[in-house]
């Protein structure tokens, strides 16, 4: 699997209530309406900004707070083909695969790119080229690989009739 | 080597050792969602096309988040969760029943050793009865419901050891604030905080499920403590199973220990916008306050609503104050004890038992500048509705004071 896109910068503790605020979850799971607050808390036009295939780079403890699971779908939904971070908090972790969003952990990738820099992730060899640099990042655990291959979890049961863990 | 107390929780499950980083399939005791994550659930539990619910005894629902509805949308997504709970005859707790991670407790669903799991990231407060109690997402739970089970990684644990008695003016929350300001926002991400010593004996469960309850804001799995005599009498009557003491061996290995002298702490707050932006009182004393709100899965209980009773009882509140009690069994216990009595006659205003305006969805959304004082947990900027707001966590306590004097103020 390879990912290729332009890079959105962001830093350290972006919050779920950063990426989509609690007070509009509360009314629709629309994701279409909910997409348009994308990022709401850190930068109020950032959905206008981006395209299909960008990247969110960003620094340590991405997603923390609420487990709301609409943070990574809005994420996906508008388009962000993967996010790599320093560092994520679990849930937000989790949300992501079951969801299928990519989500990377990388010590060292936000503090070498810029916004507007292209790069490219390898999600099977656990490599992200960025300008002249190569970033290794420990890879994904099988099982957590085949539900973002099926595109989420609801998609991984609808194929194979059963949960990773049965 | 011995257990940690989550090893220990996972030994019983699975009847044999397990090593932190190992990934470990367990059955669920009980599964969770409330109106901000079971929309999204149900979507995914009937896109999977799944046919029944494992356990209707142990999945629930809970409506709190906006409790009662506020508008037209979350009466919508309100009736989705109605219709599923008829549909597959599981337990719905509806308007003003209360925040879910006391209506659990209350209700008989958390005992020690335990696994629960709720659609919230607050859900590791049930730690507090050595349970292991953590958040997942919705499309996990949807699995769950399906299931009965669910993968985990082994975490490993960090021990903090608290010794000493509090001074007068200090609680449970301002030790757990302490904590997360030397640990950090993710200084605990994926690890087990267990807390242990003599101050933790003390305390109460009231006091103790404040510490458990924002061990997420340091980036904890879950937060536990050893089960004992004031856990039994707090489940006694309640659960289904018999009780059993809990605790971790002697002889248990901790990736980090950490020693607090809670003789020695003073009242802190956490300033805008991180929990981790820990200051004691004394150095932000004299900040006007507009609104407070005493409330939430935090500091919502009995034993909060009765210090803040104690505080403006026969004065009134200068700051425009709210006050829900957590669970309509809190509310009516506090009414027994004619402690709302007093807090409306200081000029409080009483919400309906649910989380109020800490999520930001409704029930006193600050107005734009407003700088507030919260016994919540969580002051990210726009959390409670409005990005111009500025809010300072602190204990019922502190709250109370800040309500009486219309600004931060050390008690004296």
């Amino acid at each position: 699997m390879i990912i290729k896109g332009r890079v959105w910068k962001f830093g350290d503790d972006i919050s779920t209530d950063h990426i989509i605020p609690g007070k509009y979850k509360f009314k629709t799971i629309d994701l279409d309406e909910l997409s348009k607050h994308l990022m709401e808390g850190v930068d109020p036009n950032f959905y206008s900004k981006i395209s299909k295939g960008d990247i969110i780079v960003a620094g340590k403890n991405f997603g923390c707070g609420s487990s709301r699971e609409q943070a990574p779908l809005i994420i996906k939904h508008a388009g962000i083909a993967a996010v790599v971070a320093k560092s994520f908090a679990r849930i937000f972790y989790r949300n992501s695969f079951n969801i299928g969003l990519p989500v990377i952990e990388s010590k060292d990738l936000v503090d070498y790119v810029n916004t507007g820099d292209i790069i490219e992730i390898s999600l099977t060899d656990g490599k992200i080229y960025a300008k002249d640099m190569i970033f290794d990042f420990k890879p994904i655990p099988d099982f957590l690989m085949k539900i973002l291959e099926d595109g989420g979890l609801v998609e991984h049961y609808k194929k194979r009739g059963k949960f990773p863990w049965e | 080597m011995g257990m940690t107390l989550i090893e220990k929780i996972i030994y019983g499950k699975i009847e044999r050792h397990s090593s932190p980083g190992e990934i470990v399939v367990l059955p669920i005791d009980a599964a969770m969602a409330h109106d901000g994550t079971a929309p999204l659930m149900i979507k995914s539990f009937e896109e999977m096309g799944a046919k029944k619910v494992w356990d209707r005894e142990k999945a629930i629902f809970v409506i709190d988040h906006i409790s009662p509805s506020s508008n037209e949308g979350t009466s919508t997504l309100h009736k989705m969760m109605r219709d599923f709970a008829k549909k597959h005859g599981i337990k719905l707790y509806d308007v003003g029943e209360g925040v879910c991670h006391q209506i659990l407790p209350e209700m008989g669903y958390v005992f020690p050793g335990a696994v629960v799991v709720g659609a919230d990231s607050h859900t590791c407060t049930h730690g507090a009865f050595a349970a292991f109690a953590t958040g997942i997402g919705s499309t996990e739970m949807a699995a769950v419901f399906a299931s009965g089970k669910l993968w985990f990684k082994v975490p490993e644990s960090i021990k903090i050891n608290i010794n000493g008695k509090m001074k007068e003016h200090v609680t449970s929350k301002d030790i757990i604030l302490h904590i997360i300001g030397e640990i950090k926002a993710d200084g605990a991400t994926y690890k087990a905080v267990e807390f242990t010593g003599n101050t933790i004996r003390e305390m109460s469960m009231d006091s103790r499920m404040v510490m458990t309850n924002m061990v997420v804001e340091m980036g904890g799995k879950t937060g536990l403590m050893p089960s004992d005599e004031k856990t039994r009498a707090f489940l006694e009557g309640r659960i289904k199973v018999p009780f059993k003491e809990l605790k971790a061996d002697e002889n248990a290995y901790y990736s980090d220990e950490l020693e607090v002298e809670a003789d020695k702490l003073e009242p802190v707050v956490s300033c805008p916008h991180s929990v981790d932006n820990v200051k004691p009182v004394s150095e932000v004393e004299g900040i006007e306050v507009d609104q407070v709100f005493i409330g939430s899965c935090t500091n919502g209980r009995l034993e909060d609503l009765r210090m803040v009773a104690k505080i403006l009882k026969g004065k009134k509140v200068k700051a425009r104050t709210i006050v829900m009690p957590a669970s309509r069994e809190v509310l009516l216990n506090a009414i027994k004890e004619g402690i709302i009595e007093d807090i409306i006659m200081a000029g409080c205003a009483l919400g309906v038992p649910g989380c109020g305006p800490c999520v930001g969805g409704h029930h006193g959304i600050p107005s734009p500048g407003d700088v507030v004082v919260a016994t919540t947990n969580r002051n990210f900027k726009g959390r409670m509705g409005i990005a111009d707001a500025y809010i300072y966590l602190a204990s019922p306590i502190i709250a109370a004071y800040a309500a009486l004097n219309g600004k931060i103020i050390y008690p004296r």
